[in-house]
């Protein structure tokens, strides 16, 4: 039987691959209210019920969750720092003890850099992106419902571990032989290293989905020059996570084998090393500081554009630095690793790389200044956050540099110096832009405002409270404060400085307390938002706020970079696209570089099986460190949810058959 | 202000090397801090207001802003010159750190343990090597060489008056060359995260002129005293009849074990259990009672001794001196 | 479309100018033009990375030995590591003519050249486990014999994983319900295969080479 006869069994139609046969009054095209863009609607909604909910694939559902979660994760997380501050507020203090605390600080650590930071802006990305470039979905929107219950599940199994007091106590880089076999029995490193597995599969799924979605789902006419700063941001992350992520991945599959099968990779005493966790550690975190600030670049540059009322000055510059920083930022692991033995020649090339980077970051800020001088300022909330940016992420970048010279390094590594320096780049440099980016896009995703008022006293008693907190701490490691200390004896000197910094802990806390209010308050009482409320030239503007479940009635065509500010010089061109269908999830791949269209696509549809896959992955990777063997046979479950996954439905293929078209 | 355990107040050639390089970074990043501040201010306050209904300015899209380019470039311009500044005093302090002289040096072994420090003073003539816990005499004005080993997990030798860290990594010998060139006391601590009870795992640094320090060098090879009052006697025969000699050497004796401190001379060092409490007989007597309630999870378990037992120990260990 | 700008932003762009109709495009294609491939692509590059950080790895560890490499062990037995080249690139042949059959939609050659492919995939497996007999070491017995069987653990994890989707892909092409895109599934399956293929050079190179260098 030949394929097309066999095709012809299946359909109920005249099969013919040379022409779509998708009825005329089933194609998209319309306006808002047509029944085309009525049955668009039903089709992008999520199924009803539990079971649809656990089914959802749309980008929004997910991307909402996935930021929804990574938020409790800041707050628990955030808990946890309170109750270091408390514990540190005063010398000789009992409140917690070493082996609590010993959890609690790794699992700040843990928590912020795995299940916090890296996983909002990716949350970020996959509600944004597909609105922005002009499309209705992410390239592979199961993957990433898949990617999202496996964060989920990871961050209640970490969470759940530490409440079974099984929680991690080595540190958030867990250096061996520390967290090996010998020196942490039990289970507490097992939890962390199957942590990162969830986190890393999570992590990297969502990239490959946002590289693709970003070479090939753009709106046709966005070319590669066309394309917003964030999107920049969110691409050049995402191949940063492929690339480095690996590492750590590699890293902490060594440690479990290590620990579970008597594998010798970090055991001096058989020929392993305890060096070689260091580098494969360092070789994925130095860059995670990267994916977690590059992101919030991207926010930098939509806000600036959009309160200064104009496009951001050196687009190509800025393209090229995020490029860039992201290429140096695999040269500098090694300044992790000063105070091991690392040989001279080594420690220059370090040192000149990471003063090398900051020219990258230099380029940017320079750039947005000179954008907002030459601007018309409209001073809210969100610009005020990246204010904030400026004053506290140059700050700590220049505390950087400090770092990277190796002999002031080994002064103040591991001190709270360290720990000064990394909360002014992470919260300087990504909380605080993505502070902003909530009081940004909260109108367009939830289709109200946030209050301005409370948005004004969240902004400047975080901004105060930060640096109450976190100013004093370098001063604390100049005196010789080592980090990681569950109590410090009365006569060193350090009890004011600590003391000033829990009250400032304090101060952050009712500022991130307002902000939950303003966001319980506004969702449901804000002033109606508008579809652009604040005059923005992207295309995640250009739809309903909140968007429609189908995003566009009809995908736009882009002519410009602002594609709201400024349309066509040819007055002939198309506005939009029309065609696709209405009655199945069909989208419109574009080419990478010219972003001209190529092909249509029908994305996958709602299923259960990425929600059971990701129990049967959470199975598995928990299993395996409780009965050795699990580590093969609980593949088999996952493997057999795949299967099911990926096998087609024979009513949906029909209709795939009536759209097809061959090339 | 207690200057115990300060990076800015050197008292070492070392540590000075990188408190001037400290002084004239800060510098440069001050002038830079100040300079990005001013340039963001000036900007907010030149640009006119705006709301969301204004029209965007999108003039820059036809025409280049060449003043603009001229302010971007040479403020990088300036930011590189800067960086080349800040890499050139870098790698020079680097070189001047790695060249130390060593001639007439001190050579000293650390072995970094949970959660103590062991020091031991190497010696061409056998008998004169010699080991204490937790306190290190060095020579104000001669190089000491330090080499250093992980006895368990990773740790990290940290005296910031006379230097910076370097870490103890199982599996590898490091070394460290530092010289005092102020006579005093400091305080040294462990900078690598080690476990439970890294916060209490410090040490003590006396510098003192090179006579002082052959004193007491002399003082610490000499075996342990023989007990002479009745009750310092018993509080021997405990020690050795006990669980005491399983793990604490004292020299001239038969407890010769290698697992903790060495005790020969424990009367004499200031701090008890690596800077957890003062070196008093109350704070020994609490000590060997119950190490885990002021030090949990350090490697000596509890001794449930009967009080005259516990004096008699106190009063041999008292005549450790 | 050039009354664009200047028109307030809560006009949809859908009710300015005209429409570009996309309904005859094409609804799949070969290669970098479908998404597939690019995911494909991604997965690829982190499973590459990996690889390549476990080659590191063997370096580092080869590198601050303290004793001869590969510390006490006999080298590996060359016989089935290298027969296993052979059969991988010998299996390039049967992957190469299914990708071409899929291009041409021809349902019956794409059949026979997935089972070929199948096939292929399980002599290597079975030739992979007589592999893990000839290392001469367990994967506890030193820091060598774990990054060994590290290295052709994770190669062999990775042969499997392709082997079952090859049996997968198989599968749907007899029983259905099948559509043309499905052919491109054939061809990046193909693609993967090659990424395996190219994989094994080197890891062969590191198992069975360095340590006689």
């Amino acid at each position: 039987m030949t394929f097309d006869a066999q095709l012809n069994s299946d359909a109920p139609f005249n099969f013919d691959p040379g022409r779509n046969q998708q009825p005329e009054d089933k194609r998209d095209g319309p306006p808002w209210g047509s029944p085309q863009a009525l049955e668009l609607e039903r089709t992008w909604r999520e199924p009803p019920g539990l079971v649809g909910w656990l089914s959802a694939v749309n980008h929004k559902s997910v991307g909402k969750r996935f930021i929804i979660t990574a938020f409790c994760v800041f707050l628990a997380a955030g808990l946890l720092a309170a109750a270091m501050r408390l514990q540190l507020a005063r010398p000789d203090n009992h409140l917690l003890g070493p082996d609590l605390y010993n959890q609690i600080f790794t699992l700040h650590g843990t928590a912020m850099m795995f299940l916090f930071a890296v996983p909002v802006m990716q949350a970020m990305a996959v509600y944004l992106l597909p609105l922005m470039l002009g499309t209705r979905s992410t390239a592979f929107p199961r993957m990433t419902a898949y990617a999202y219950w496996m964060y989920l599940f990871g961050a209640l199994m970490i969470f759940a571990a530490f409440f079974l007091r099984a929680g991690p106590d080595a540190g958030w880089f867990e250096y061996v032989p520390l967290s090996g076999p010998e020196y942490t029995p039990g289970h507490r490193s097992d939890y962390w290293a199957q942590l990162i597995s969830f986190t890393e599969v999570s992590g990297l799924l969502v990239s490959v989905d946002v590289v693709t979605t970003v070479f090939k789902l753009r709106a046709p006419g966005m070319t590669l020059a066309r394309m917003p700063l964030f999107a920049w941001a969110m691409l050049v992350t995402a191949f940063m996570i492929i690339f480095a992520m690996p590492a750590v991945m590699t890293a902490s599959t060594m440690l479990l084998f290590d620990r579970t099968f008597s594998f010798h990779f970090f055991n001096p005493s058989d020929g392993g090393d305890a060096l070689l966790w260091q580098h494969l550690f360092w070789f994925f975190g130095h860059p995670e500081v990267y994916f977690i600030f590059i992101p919030a670049l991207g926010f930098m540059s939509s806000i600036i554009a959009t309160f200064a009322r104009r496009p951001i000055y050196g687009h190509p510059a800025m393209v090229l630095s995020l490029i860039a920083t992201a290429f140096f930022s695999f040269g500098l692991w090694v300044h992790h690793m000063f105070a091991t033995s690392v040989p001279e020649l080594g420690k220059a090339f370090f040192t000149a790389m990471s003063m090398m980077i900051a020219i990258p970051s230099a380029v940017q800020i320079f750039c947005w200044i000179v954008t907002l001088a030459t601007g018309r300022l409209n001073i809210r909330a969100p610009l005020l956050f990246v204010l904030g940016f400026f004053f506290i992420l140059t700050l700590g970048g220049l505390t950087g540099l400090i770092l990277g010279s190796v002999p002031l390094d080994l002064q103040v590594h591991d001190t709270y110096f360290v720990v000064a320096h990394l909360h002014y780049v992470l919260i300087g440099g990504a909380v605080f832009p993505l502070f902003g980016a909530f009081y940004y896009w909260f109108p367009k995703i939830t289709g109200r405002m946030l209050d301005e008022t409370l948005g004004r006293w969240n902004f400047w008693l975080f901004f105060i409270g930060f640096n109450v907190t976190f100013y004093p701490m370098h001063h604390l490691g100049l005196r010789g404060m080592p980090r990681r200390v569950y109590t410090y004896p009365a006569d060193m000197g350090w009890n004011t400085l600590n003391l000033v910094s829990s009250i400032g802990a304090a101060i952050i806390a009712v500022s991130v307390l307002l902000f939950i209010v303003n966001v319980l308050k506004s969702r449901r009482a804000g002033a109606p938002a508008g579809d652009n409320p604040w005059g923005a030239p992207t295309l995640e503007w250009a739809t309903t706020s909140p968007p429609a479940w189908c995003n566009f009635a009809a995908i736009p065509v882009v002519s410009s970079r602002e594609p709201l500010w400024q349309g066509a010089r040819d007055a002939t061109s198309p506005g939009h696209v029309a065609g696709l269908a209405t009655d199945v999830r069909e989208g419109l791949v574009t080419t990478v570089v010219d972003a001209l269209p190529d092909h249509r696509y029908v994305y996958p549809s709602p299923s259960i099986w990425p929600f059971i896959a990701a129990l049967a992955t959470t199975f598995w990777f928990i299993g395996s460190f409780y009965m050795p063997t699990a580590m093969a046979w609980g593949m088999i479950p996952v493997i057999i949810a795949l299967t099911f996954w990926f096998w087609p439905a024979q009513d949906e293929t029909r209709k795939h058959l009536l759209l097809e078209k061959r090339a | 202000m207690n200057a115990l355990q300060d990076v800015l107040h050197p008292a070492g050639v070392q540590a000075g090397h990188i408190a001037h390089l400290w002084w004239f970074t800060v510098a440069l990043c001050a002038v830079v801090f100040v300079a990005i501040l001013a340039g963001l201010s000036y900007a907010l306050w030149r640009a006119p207001r705006a709301d969301a209904r204004s029209a965007p300015d999108m003039a820059s899209m036809d025409r280049p802003e060449s003043g603009a380019k001229r302010a971007v470039v040479t403020a990088v311009a300036l930011s590189i010159l800067g960086l080349l500044a800040l890499l050139g005093a870098s790698v020079a302090t680097d070189r001047a750190l790695a060249t130390l002289p060593l001639e007439n040096a001190v050579h000293i072994e650390v072995v970094g343990h949970q959660w103590w420090w062991q020091f031991n003073y190497d010696d061409p003539i056998p008998a004169r090597v010699f080991s204490t816990a937790n306190e290190m005499h060095i020579p104000v004005g001669r190089p000491v060489v330090i080499t250093l080993q992980a006895g368990d997990v990773i740790h990290s030798f940290w005296v910031p008056n006379l230097h910076g860290k370097k870490d103890l990594i199982p599996g590898r010998i490091t070394t460290i060359q530092l010289r005092a060139d102020q006579a005093g006391t400091y305080r040294g601590q462990c900078a690598e995260f080690c476990g439970l009870q890294h916060a209490f795992m410090a040490f003590t640094v006396v510098a003192e002129d090179d006579a002082a320090f052959q004193r007491w060098a002399d003082a610490q090879r000499k075996p342990a005293p023989e007990p002479t009052d009745a009750k310092a006697r018993r509080g021997h025969d405990l020690f050795m009849s006990g669980t005491c000699m399983m793990c604490h050497p004292i020299s001239g004796t038969t407890a010769n074990a290698r697992k903790a401190p060495d005790l020969t001379h424990i009367a004499s060092r200031p701090t008890l259990a690596a800077g957890t409490l003062p070196n008093d007989p109350q704070g020994l007597a609490a000590w060997i009672r119950d190490p885990q309630k002021l030090k949990p999870g350090a490697q000596m378990p509890a001794h449930h001794v009967p009080d005259d037992e516990l004096d008699a120990l106190v009063a041999y260990l008292e005549t450790l001196r | 479309m050039s009354e664009l700008a200047g028109t307030p932003a809560s006009v949809p762009p859908e009710r300015r100018g005209t429409a570009l109709d996309v309904a005859q495009l094409p609804s799949f294609g070969f290669s970098h033009r479908s998404l597939m491939w690019w995911g494909t692509l991604g997965v690829m590059a982190i499973e590459g990375t990996v690889f390549a950080m476990v080659i590191m790895s063997y370096f580092y560890l080869r590198t601050n030995a303290a004793d001869e490499w590969p510390l006490g062990v006999p080298v590996p037995g060359l016989l089935w590591g290298t027969l296993n080249v052979i059969i991988l690139l010998v299996s390039g042949i049967p992957n190469h003519l299914a990708k071409k059959s899929a291009e041409r939609y021809d349902l019956g050659t794409t059949r026979m050249w997935l089972v070929v492919c199948a096939a292929f995939a399980v002599a290597f497996v079975i030739v992979r486990l007589l592999e893990f007999t000839q290392l001469h070491c367990r994967w506890d017995s030193n820091a060598y014999g774990s990054v060994v069987w590290g290295l052709l653990g994770l190669h062999t994890l990775h042969l499997v994983t392709d082997l079952y989707d090859t049996v997968v892909l198989t599968a749907l092409f007899f029983t259905g319900p099948l559509e043309s895109k499905r052919f491109v599934d054939v061809s990046e399956n193909a693609v993967y295969w090659y990424f395996v293929v190219l994989a094994w050079l080197p890891i062969y190179a590191v198992i069975y080479w360095a340590p006689r260098l």
